[in-house]
This record gives C-alpha cells, structure tokens and sequence, in this order.
C-alpha cells in the first residue's frame, strides 16, 4: 500500500521553475532516499509535502486521502536540512513544546520524552539549556523531538550533517528500527554512500525534473556495463588474451576487471581462462555505485538542459 | 486554536521569567518611588543644623535673618572678621556671612565665606532675605507701610472650566498627561515593536522556524509571538499601575505634611507647591475612566498595528544584523513622525495636524492620546474618536495580513541578502 502518492507536482518560483511535473509513489514501510545536487528542488518537493508549501500544480494523497495539511502534518515528522532549537530554552521543555505542537497531550509527551531519552541516555541534559549542548548533542534532540509523536511519514533531510561516526550510527540504526516498526522514511541526502546502505528505493531529481526512479538493485542493474572482475592464480601473457568475448579495463596484482561484449555470456569469459589452463581464483560482477550512476545521469541532464530518459547504458 | 496558544504561552513565559523582566518591571516603579521620596528625604536630611555666622558692620540684619530649612544665623559682634574666616569651622560654623556698613541706596561688598561652594539653596535664600531685607528698609525711608504694599500685591488665578457642566479644567494637567501618554505608547511601539522583530530573527537565524512551521502555520507562529509579546506588555503596565498607585497612597503615611511642604520648598518653592498641588488636582479632574481603557486600546492597536511590520522586518533579516537599520527605516520612521505630530498636539490639540494626526493609524495611538486629555467630546468629538478606531482596526488588519505574507516566505529564505522590493513581490504570491 502507497503511504504518499505525489502526482505531477510543479512549483514555480517567478521564472525559475523549482518543482517540474514530478511524481512519485512511497509504500507503506519503506525508506525512500531523494537525491539530487544542490538546487534540484528537493526541499520545495519536501516543504509541499510537509504542507509548508501550496503546490502550484499537482496533487499529493497520504494515506490514499487528498493531503490536507491542517489536519495530517501531525502524522508527518520533519527534520528540515536547515534546522535548529530555541537556543535559551532548556532541552526538556523544548522537547515538549515542540511535541505538544504536534498535538501531543502534555501527559503523552511526557512519557515518550521519558522513553527517548532514556534510550538515549541523555536524562542529565533533562534541564539543560540548548546552548549548552554540543552541535552532535543537539542533533540528538533535534532527532528526538521529530520521531516523539511516531509520525507515520518521517522525513529526514540530511539526517547526519554534522554528527560523528558513532551518533551517526546511533541515528542510523534508530531509522532502521523505526521503519521496522512501519514507519515510512524519506531520506534526502546527495551523500550516496550512505543511500545504497540504507535506502529501498530511491529517486533521482536535478532541476525540477525527475530523472530515475526505482529499487536500489533494480537501478545497479539498469545501469551495470557489463563489468567484472577475474582473480587468476597466475598472470598470463598478453599472447593468451586474445579473444573477442572481453576487453581488459584494468590489470590489477593477479587480476583483471574486463567488459563483457553484449552478446557474450559470463561462462565465455570464465571458460576462456579455463581453457588456457590459467586458474581462476574468483570471478565477481561489478555494479556501478548509485554514486557513479547519480554523476552520469545528472551530468547528462547538465548537457542535454532535458530530462533523459531512465534507459539503462548500453 | 490549541497550537497558537501554546505558543503564546511560551512567548509569554519564556519573557516573564527571564531576570531582565522582573528588573525593568521592579526598577520602574523604583524609579518614580525615587523621584518623589529623594527629595523629600533630602530636605529632612538637610534639616541637621548648619550654623552661619553673620558678621553684620551696618547692624541692619540683626535677628532679621529667618532661620528655616535647618539654616540657622548667628550674629557675631566682637570678633575680627579675619580671624572668624580662619576658624569658623572648628567653631562649629558652616560658613561665615560678611556684612559691610553700606551706602542703602547702593549696596555692594556683601560676602560669604565658606570650606566648599555653598549650595544653591542657601545662596538662594540668603540672597532674597538680604533683598527683602533692604526693600523694607527702603520703604521705611520712602514712607511706604510694608502693609500697603502687601494690600497692593495681586495674586490673581483665572479658573479654566470646561464642558456643559463646568467642570473645573487645567490646560497644564491635559497638557502633563497627554504628553506622558503619548510618550509612553511612542515608547511602547518602540520598545514591543523590536522585541517582536528581535524574536522573529532569533527564529530565523536559530534556524527552528521551518521546523516550526511543519507543525503550524506562519501566520499562527507570528500572531501568537504578537499577542505573547502584548500580554508581557499589559501585565508590566498593570504591576506598574499597582506599584504606583500603592506608593502615591503610601507616601502620605510617610511623611507628614510639613515635610511634603518642605520638600516642595526646596526647589523652586513657587513651581513645585503649585505642582503638588496640581497633581492633586490631576486626580480629580482628569476623567479616567475613559482615559485608562482608551490607552489600554491605543496601546493594543498602534502595537498590533506595527508589531505585525516589525515581525515582517525580522523575517527579512539574515544573520548580517547590520541589514536591521536599514530595513526598520520603513516602520520606524512614521513612528518617529507620530511623536513629532504628538508634541504639536499636545500644545494645540485642535489644530488640523492634530486631528489628522489622530485619525491616520501610523500615528492615531500617540497623537490621540495627545489630544483625550483635553476632553472628550469638548476637543475631540466622538466621531473623531470612534473613525480613529476603525481606522486603526482597518489599519492592524492590513498590517497583519502584509506581513503575514512576507512573513511566511521571508522566514524560509537564507543566506540571500533579501531588499524590500522583493519582499513586496511576495504579498501577491502564493505560498
């Protein structure tokens, strides 16, 4: 089941068109990384979801209702990219603040406040005034006070900008309980490391357009060239190499990353090496990293000043 | 309607609970506490005896000197002047009087000698008894009864009334009145209107305001920072109302009433006996009841009317605070316009500026209340009354909804140095 269905938003800005006839559908569940460079439009996208921006055109149905922002933003937890506290205001009463905004009763928020930070194990900081914390410390409240109403749509822009490996995890591995728990996550990230390992599916915008969209195995795969890598026990001559099943990319210490011709299949390259008698000490697919599709396509869109479509490289 | 509570309160407690709150709302009181009880306590102080010897060659002053105000004379026959000079103070005295034989018709060469520059007070006294002293002897010699020229002396006050009942008017207590009401909503505008402003930005530059606003509309986030900020406002005024009123009643407890006297003396004794009397009179003859509730309302309008501005200014600011001066000329310019408006009124509340003045919202709040004191409906008729109403209700409403729409798109903008022209263009655009 579809938590957010986004039809053919727009959002224009003067002459500068932020948001293009873009669509999208999230299940119920899953976590949904948005990329994009800078300036792709991925926070108007996120503010019209979040009900702070009025689409120009388009629609948005949560929960296979019309999106009514009033009443579903307490639903919808967001941790904007450009985000902060009330620096004077002490931790505990801007966590409940903040809560009760979202219509939390005081009582409930209370005891969930109770839960997090237990879980967190910052019940010290309980009184203390935000400027007191660190800038890794604050992120954890900031964090904690967007998940405290279980919102049913949870967006994170730039979850982990500024924390440090061991927070990072620390939030991490609460993204991957809470979407456990069915909590449906959108990530907006242009780090793609962090989106191969913790993404489902994802979409890829830059200027307002949409340029993929899909699971993150279905894309490696879209996009794969055909490459692998052979570990030989020994290295043969380039006499031996000869044939038209591969090309040599790359020759590294007893192996080579070759490119497989279309019509050719795995077992030609593999028996090619078997019957030179040269032992084959393993044999591995490469798929492209989303960080190496990601560059291609929006360098491609750069060129062209249009949206390509998502067809997968020859 | 829940969330714009909640964050009422938070503005207002996080305000009414900061130390500089209670100080300012203590310090006020304080301060006029000060101003009536100061001199007061210094006229009893200076009531400690100070003795002045008086070395009189003409023998005219003898036992004419009156002692009061704690100064007491005394006249010193069979000691060298140099020699008092020198020792006056180890006998006791705080200065010496030196009083030549002199020619009546030309008097010169009277002399006061003393360790430090004698106070005002005493110079002042010591001049006018010298004075009245000789008067009196030259009238002596010209034939002329000191009675006579009593009976002579006019003293003369017209009484001003006003309104179809006559009640007993003063242009000098309207004129007090207005100027301080006026002044103190000029004040208040300034004062509120920048803490909306200076909220708004902390907003911004801290960075929360988009994540409030995923839970709330701007506009309720601004409305409820106005009305929090309004309540901090009128709860200051009404613990200044308290305070003030508890120690105009107390001071009487106080002191008695020759003290009052005296203290009123000090000064320029004839101003300050009239002003202690007028402020009695200010009391009785202003009508409060209609002057209280009017300040409460031009105070919440001319707020309301240019808070809403004020927020729209701190919602363009980016964290070069040096953009504020430039950007706040808009809205503070045609409040400083008001006070000068304000200031003309006040000394002739009919005129045309006055009237206009106190109709156009911009600057009603401080020229209205300029013009109340003089009488409602005998200066201002209650049709300029109830159109300088509306208008500022039209006015707060146009405000707001001005800068709610800059509001809500300047909050979200960083890093862009933003002018207002462009603030303008967001008026008419959608969200």
């Amino acid at each position: 089941m579809n938590l957010l269905e986004v039809k053919h938003l727009k959002k224009h800005y003067d002459t500068h068109k932020a948001v293009d006839d873009v669509s999208f559908d999230i299940q119920q569940g899953s976590i949904f990384g948005l990329l994009g460079p800078n300036g792709a439009g991925k926070t108007t996208l996120l503010r019209m979801i979040t009900g702070i921006f009025y689409p120009d055109e388009g629609q948005i149905f949560f929960n296979g209702q019309k999106f009514d922002p009033e009443n579903d933003v307490q639903y919808i937890g967001y941790m904007p990219e450009e985000r902060g506290l009330y620096k004077k205001m002490k931790v505990g009463e801007q966590t409940l603040y903040l809560a009760q905004l979202k219509g939390l009763s005081r009582k409930d928020a209370v005891q969930k406040i109770k839960y997090w930070f237990d879980k967190f194990d910052i019940n010290s900081w309980y009184n203390k005034r935000v400027d007191e914390l660190s800038k890794g410390m604050q992120q954890k409240v900031q964090f904690i006070s967007t998940v405290l109403h279980q919102p049913r749509l949870l967006i994170l822009d730039e979850p982990f900008s500024g924390l440090d490996p061991i927070n990072s995890n620390l939030i991490k591995q609460e993204i991957f309980n809470l979407s456990q728990q069915g909590t449906t996550i959108i990530f907006s990230t242009h780090r793609m490391e962090q989106v191969e390992e913790i993404c489902d599916h994802i979409m890829l915008i830059n200027k307002g357009h949409k340029i993929l969209d899909g699971s993150v195995k279905q894309i490696q795969q879209d996009f794969k060239q055909g490459l692998f890598k052979v570990g030989l026990g020994t290295m043969p001559n380039p006499a031996q190499m000869a044939t038209y099943h591969f090309n040599i990319v790359q020759t590294h210490d007893k192996a080579f990353t070759v490119k497989m011709n279309e019509d050719s299949s795995t077992n030609d390259i593999l028996l090619h090496f078997i019957r030179q008698d040269i032992p084959v000490t393993y044999f591995e697919e490469i798929l492209p990293s989303i960080n190496e599709v990601f560059i291609t396509q929006v360098q491609q869109t750069e060129n062209s000043n249009a949206p390509v479509a998502a067809l997968p490289l020859a | 309607m829940e969330k714009i509570w909640l964050i009422i309160k938070r503005e207002f407690f996080t305000r009414v609970r900061k130390k500089s709150f209670l100080i300012t709302t203590l310090l006020v009181p304080l301060a006029f506490a000060a101003m009536i009880i100061v001199p007061i306590l210094l006229s009893t102080s200076s009531s400690e005896h100070k003795l002045i010897a008086v070395v009189d060659k003409s023998g005219l002053f003898e036992n004419k000197f009156p002692d009061s105000k704690g100064v007491y004379f005394k006249y010193v026959q069979n000691q060298p002047v140099d020699s008092l000079k020198l020792h006056y103070s180890e006998l006791g005295y705080e200065g010496v009087l030196y009083i030549p034989d002199f020619d009546i018709n030309r008097p010169s060469g009277f002399e006061f000698y003393s360790s430090g520059q004698a106070s005002i007070t005493i110079e002042n006294s010591i001049n006018k008894d010298i004075n009245s002293i000789i008067e009196k002897k030259r009238m002596e010699l010209q034939g002329i009864e000191p009675s006579k020229m009593d009976e002579i002396r006019s003293d003369v006050e017209v009484t001003f009334k006003n309104g179809k009942d006559e009640k007993k008017g003063s242009s000098w207590v309207s004129y007090g009145v207005g100027y301080a009401s006026g002044f103190i909503i000029y004040f208040v505008l300034l004062l509120f209107g920048t803490s909306v402003m200076r909220g708004v930005m902390e907003e911004k530059v801290s960075r929360i305001a988009e994540v409030m606003i995923s839970s709330v509309k701007p506009f309720q986030l601004m409305m409820g920072k106005i009305v929090g900020i309004a309540a901090v406002g009128l709860l200051q005024f009404f613990i200044w109302g308290i305070f003030i009123t508890a120690i105009y009643s107390l001071i009487p407890l106080f002191f008695s009433p020759e003290s009052m006297q005296a203290a009123a003396a000090q000064g320029n004794p004839a101003q300050t006996a009239e002003m202690v009397h007028r402020m009695r009179e200010v009391i009785g003859s202003i009508n409060w009841g209609l002057l209280v509730p009017c300040f409460v309302l031009y105070f919440l309008g001319g707020y309301l009317f240019y808070s809403a501005l004020y927020a729209a200014i701190g919602s363009l600011v980016n964290e070069d605070a040096s953009d504020v001066q430039q950007l706040t000329i808009p809205v503070t310019v045609p409040i400083i316009i008001g006070i000068m408006i304000m200031m003309k009124a006040v000394q002739d509340p009919g005129s045309p500026l006055a009237v206009w003045g106190s109709i156009i919202p911009f600057t009603s709040p401080m020229v209205m209340m300029a013009r109340l004191p003089y009488g409602v409906p005998g200066t201002v008729p209650y049709w300029q009354l109830g159109l300088s109403f509306a208008c500022l209700i039209g006015g707060f409403l146009g405000t707001t909804w001005l800068a709610g729409r800059i509001y809500r798109t300047g909050i979200l903008m960083y890093g862009k140095k933003i002018t207002l022209k462009e603030a303008m263009k967001w008026v008419v655009r959608k969200p």
